[in-house]
């Protein structure tokens, strides 16, 4: 959107302006064509010249800016000034004593081409450098993933883990048990290992949220020790007594998470 | 270990470009944490200047070593980037770089003498192009390439403008110094000739040393047989 804006606006520049940017430009062209230095230029026919042009975009009907007429009437000067002898020359009030317009004007011209050098200098880095692609490394959870975790979540902290579930449990419940047998250990299983592939990790008392009783605690914690026994299952905490994360073991497949399980299973 | 090797390692993992200054503070910081380590404590105080010098010499091994990739520093940061050729892989790989359009001719122009000659005021630029340069200015300014910079201490007291560390970022450069003939460009005033040849309808003046363009595509040598040399 905004590169078709831009140039629709730059193709109405050029018809004002023909291909010219601006008067220097167009002399700068000029003096190119007549394969001449800058300091080497006849001014003189180069002023007949760039009237030429001006008349010509006259003729096509093209805007002529204003910065043109000014440079067709210095140059126009300069011509006049050329056809007297250098004793009846005049000096212009207020210009430094010996200031030479077509020294001015060549001054310039010289340092107009310098800076339209550099542009094109400029533009060929510029085309250099969409072509350069900087190195990304790995996003920055690889990093972050591991080593920041404390690796040893021991079957104890298990236990006191869900043990304050229970006592929260049994505060919120203390009478129908209606449907014993609602939960199996294997659908338990199913179940973490499906929360597991959708959300990637898991805190430890997010397991038991939606527990309704004592039983399907027991159930949900004792198919957790099952899958860690299995080593389906990457246990970590962050910290002594905080949080703990439940993952695959297939992404927490480091070392020390592995070590995490080992305690935990051998003893279940 | 080498203090290059470990400069290398560090910017080859680096999530963005990093300066001398923070790669400086990245070696005490691992020097801090080395529990009897001698070789990570030996970098605890390396001083900026060395780090620079020794990236500097990394760059030209990597270099000399014509790789797919170098060691480049962009706006006083260091990065491995690729090489420009092998462009046509990689967008095929990553897609085509997220960049806004490319700069129009008077924008370039505009943005070189703004580069060169900064600080400079929009009187001062209209000057050298001979053109208005409003919209142009408008353009730089919203791409964040050029911002004000201050005032100039003259009548009216008009803005000043320079280019932005987003403009080296964007051509690659190091810094301002390493702009194309920087210094032919930058401070040295166009003075005049002693000698102007007055009388002479060809005008064949004398140039002053700095005025002769070293390009060869503008055909305009330094005029050895100019009257009154």
């Amino acid at each position: 959107m905004n590169q078709r804006g831009k140039t629709v606006e730059m193709a109405e520049y050029k018809v004002k302006f023909e291909v010219f940017e601006g008067p220097l430009d167009l002399l700068l062209y000029l003096i190119k064509k007549e394969e001449v230095d800058i300091y080497d230029v006849n001014l003189t026919d180069l002023a007949a010249q760039f009237i030429e042009y001006i008349d010509v975009m006259r003729m096509l009907d093209l805007e002529v800016a204003g910065e043109f007429l000014v440079m067709a009437s210095t140059l126009m000067y300069i011509k006049s000034r050329e056809l007297l002898p250098l004793e009846q020359q005049v000096q212009v009030e207020g210009e430094e004593d010996g200031e030479d317009p077509r020294w001015e004007l060549i001054r310039q011209l010289v340092e107009y081409k310098k800076f339209k050098d550099a542009a094109t200098q400029l533009q060929a880095l510029e085309a250099r450098q969409e072509n350069v692609f900087p190195r990304l490394p790995g996003k920055p959870e690889l990093a972050m993933e591991t080593p920041r975790m404390k690796p040893e979540v021991s079957l104890f902290d298990l236990l006191n883990a869900v043990s304050a579930i229970l006592k929260r449990v049994n505060q919120r419940d203390d009478s129908k048990d209606v449907f014993e047998d609602k939960w199996t250990v294997s659908e338990k299983i199913e179940q973490i290992m499906k929360a597991l592939a959708e959300r990637g990790r898991l805190i430890f008392s997010e397991l038991f949220a939606g527990a309704t009783s004592r039983t399907e605690v027991v159930v949900t914690f004792l198919a957790l020790l099952e899958l860690i026994r299995l080593r389906q299952l990457g246990i970590t905490q962050a910290e002594a007594f905080g949080e703990i994360e439940i993952s695959r073991a297939a992404e927490a497949g480091t070392a020390p998470a592995e070590g995490a399980t080992q305690p935990a299973g051998t003893e279940n | 270990m080498e203090l290059k090797f470990v400069l290398e390692s560090l910017l080859f993992s680096a999530q963005k470009p990093l300066n001398a200054r923070e790669l400086k503070d990245i070696l005490s910081e691992a020097a801090e944490h080395a529990e009897g380590d001698e070789a990570v404590k030996a970098f605890k105080k390396v001083r900026e200047e060395l780090v620079t010098a020794v990236l500097e010499e990394l760059a030209r091994e990597h270099e000399t070593a014509a790789r797919s990739y170098r060691l480049v520093c962009v706006a006083g940061a260091w990065q491995f980037v690729s090489q420009p050729e092998f462009a046509p892989w990689l967008k095929a790989l990553v897609g085509v770089k997220a960049r806004p359009s490319r700069l129009s001719q008077p924008a370039l122009e505009t943005l070189a003498i703004i580069a060169y000659r900064q600080p400079i005021t929009r009187a001062e630029i209209e000057q050298v192009r001979g053109v208005a340069v409003d919209g142009v200015m408008q353009t730089l300014l919203e791409r964040s390439l050029v911002e004000q910079t201050g005032r100039a201490e003259v009548v009216g007291r008009p803005m000043t403008y320079g280019t932005t560390p987003l403009f080296l970022e964007y051509f690659g450069l190091r810094a301002l110094e390493d702009l194309p003939a920087a210094d032919e460009l930058r401070r040295i005033p166009v003075t005049k000739p002693e000698t102007l040849a007055t009388a002479d309808p060809g005008l064949a003046t004398t140039p002053p040393e700095q005025l002769s363009l070293q390009n060869p595509e503008t055909k305009t040598e330094k005029v050895e047989t100019a009257p009154g040399q």
